[in-house]
């Protein structure tokens, strides 16, 4: 199929119908219109159901009555917006049902601003809403994996019977890049579930429910959900490495920061500084393992997020003391340049006495 | 011998773990009865709500699914949008409907949703242990206005179903009581008509009962059904708020 330009947001609406998603219930918030307007156009096309909700509480919920029937269902908001959808999110964990968020975050807290930025990462890493429960977070840096990971989000989402998040911002929505869509799944072809409620119809009624009295029944549910969340650990974890092999610094990133990163490592490369970087996909479960393999043979990481450091907690408790860990955190939607990123960058590997000869006494040359 | 009188097939072998004298055994009763009668077992899903009616699954014998507090309506339009040949229907107090819920309970009326809710409307919030519903009557105690509702501070009862009827998509919308048989009758036939409504396609249809909670009202049943009878109908007048379906006037 050839490569078609288009806009993050439509990329991640068309994805959806791609994976079979054919409702999809929202509420409008900047920066992520373009989705809904998107969907209630492209869903007629498929005979899907667009329903633009009264609010965000009622978005969610309508996601949760689809997914109990059985449905793809999707819905997307921005930071405020999924603050409102929390305690949805809550029970959609607890009731076991898969569905689709997205998240195009904006700078925060409060009305904050819609600027790109990544301050959701605690909210969207840690629950969120109440109880023991986990969401599947994951993090594209560009608009065809804006593509390949809401389809794979679907099929998490199925696969665990959990809610999938995708962590996006505004600059990914509203970027324009090529991409290349798979063909179209029909949802008439996707396995048939043997959870929803279809109605009693030659079988014993069904009661999809999270309400368990009894606290030793809760804790069984609970400790299941641990159980499925392990299984998420094991088999989802997903990162990239990039210019690792060599690197003395590493730096961790995902999505439109690891973008920056990318282009910041570029730069200092280019002056000898051997830094590589190591981009979460999946920010939860997120890549403790590798990290901590990594702070074995690298003395410093330096964690760059577009928040004033959430991500960063994450990484500390990867290596587990074992390596310098620092913080370049940018929040309330500034995007800082490759070059300020490279700067950041060189300051650290520097500070930490990490060039080689060579380039010692050419530093302390220019000192002087 | 000829059988007379039997359980509602839709209502499972379970004992219900209301309180004595409480309206939500006999209106279970009548949504089970009518899900029977009109044969619709089988492709009828409900929406139970929190409150004291959230154990209703443990009574309905059809396919049902937990909403948030208040949010009964959203999940119903979810299903219901996706389910369209199948029956949905919500079962809600008058905390999770006309309180934390009424922006939900508005819109789906508003768009019309075809699907019904039973709104049992005790004026008092049962489960949490008594305390202010938004249909708690001027001067009524409760645990949160324990020198009875004051209307200046307090506001004045909220007649949801009233402004549902200024919402274009509902089609129906009855309030009706359990207080006396006659009225359990009366209560029947409005709910049956209401999920007519939903199998004619037609749009939003509510019946709003009111119905005894002589626990937290701090009565004796019968005192708690003539109360019912004789105060709640004061505020809440019983009858048909809105009927735009065409049907015959029974």
């Amino acid at each position: 199929m050839p490569k078609q330009l288009m806009r993050g947001s439509h990329v991640l609406g068309e994805a959806a119908v791609r994976a079979g998603c054919r409702y999809y219930f929202g509420y409008p918030i900047t920066p992520q219109n373009e989705v809904p307007e998107y969907m209630s156009g492209r869903l007629i096309q498929v005979g899907g159901t667009f329903v633009q909700a009264e609010s965000e509480l009622a978005s969610i919920n309508m996601v949760i009555g689809a997914a109990m029937a059985g449905a793809r269902v999707m819905t997307t908001s921005s930071s405020p917006g999924i603050s409102l959808m929390q305690e949805g999110l809550s029970y959609l964990a607890g009731l076991e049902l898969p569905a689709v968020i997205a998240n195009v975050v904006r700078g925060g807290p409060g009305l904050g601003n819609i600027a790109p930025a990544q301050s959701d990462y605690f909210q969207a890493t840690r629950g969120g809403g109440h109880g023991d429960y986990r969401t599947i977070v994951l993090a594209p840096a560009s608009c065809q994996e804006l593509c390949d990971l809401t389809i794979k989000a679907f099929d998490l989402a199925d696969k665990y019977r959990n809610p999938v998040m995708i962590m996006g911002d505004g600059m990914m929505g509203q970027m324009m890049e090529p991409v290349e869509f798979p063909e179209p799944i029909d949802p008439a072809d996707l396995p048939v579930k043997d959870w929803t409620l279809t109605g009693a119809k030659g079988r014993p009624s069904r009661v999809i429910l999270s309400l368990l009295l009894a606290p030793k029944v809760l804790e069984d549910h609970n400790f299941k959900l641990v159980r499925k969340y392990d299984a998420v650990v094991r088999n989802e974890t997903d990162w990239e490495e990039y210019m690792l092999e060599d690197a003395r610094q590493v730096v961790v990133a995902y999505g439109t920061a690891a973008r920056i990163a990318k282009g910041a490592i570029k730069r200092v490369r280019e002056m000898g500084l051997k830094v590589g970087l190591l981009r979460p996909k999946t920010l939860w479960p997120f890549p403790e393992k590798p990290l901590k393999e990594l702070s074995r043979v690298v003395r410093q990481l330096l964690v760059f997020e577009m928040s004033a450091g959430q991500m960063v907690e994450d990484v500390k408790m990867a290596v587990e003391g074992q390596a310098q860990v620092h913080l370049y955190g940018r929040p309330g939607g500034v995007i800082p340049t490759p070059d300020e990123v490279a700067h950041q960058i060189s300051h650290y590997y520097y500070q930490a006495g990490l060039m080689d000869r060579d380039q010692q006494g050419e530093r302390l040359g220019g000192a002087a | 011998m000829k059988k007379i009188f039997e359980a509602p097939k839709s209502l499972k072998e379970n004992l219900f773990h209301y309180c004595p004298g409480c309206g939500h055994s006999i209106i279970h009763r009548l949504v089970a009865e009518v899900i029977d009668e009109l044969g619709i077992q089988e492709r009828t899903i409900g929406v139970p709500p929190a409150g004291c009616a959230v154990l209703a699954y443990n009574y309905f014998d059809v396919d049902t699914g937990e909403a948030p507090h208040g949010r009964a309506l959203a999940v119903a339009t979810g299903l219901k949008r996706v389910l369209k040949d199948h029956v949905v229907f919500t079962y809600q107090g008058d905390g999770d409907i006309a309180a934390i819920g009424t922006a939900e309970s508005i819109h789906a009326a508003n768009r019309g949703e075809k699907v019904t809710a039973i709104f049992v409307n005790n004026g008092t919030y049962g489960m949490t242990g008594g305390q202010m519903a938004p249909t708690t009557l001027p001067g009524m105690g409760s645990t949160t206005t324990p020198g009875g509702r004051d209307v200046v501070r307090d506001g004045q009862p909220l007649d949801l179903t009233q402004m549902l009827g200024q919402a274009k998509g509902s089609v129906f919308l009855e309030r009706v009581s359990v207080a006396t048989p006659k009225h359990i009758r009366r209560a029947k036939k409005a709910i049956k008509k209401a999920f007519q409504v939903q199998l004619d396609g037609l749009g939003f249809a509510l019946v709003e009962v009111l119905s005894p909670c002589p626990t937290n009202w701090k009565m004796d049943p019968v005192a708690a059904y003539e109360w019912t009878d004789k105060e709640m109908t004061k505020i809440f007048p019983l009858g048909v708020i809105k009927d735009i379906t065409g049907y015959d006037k029974d």
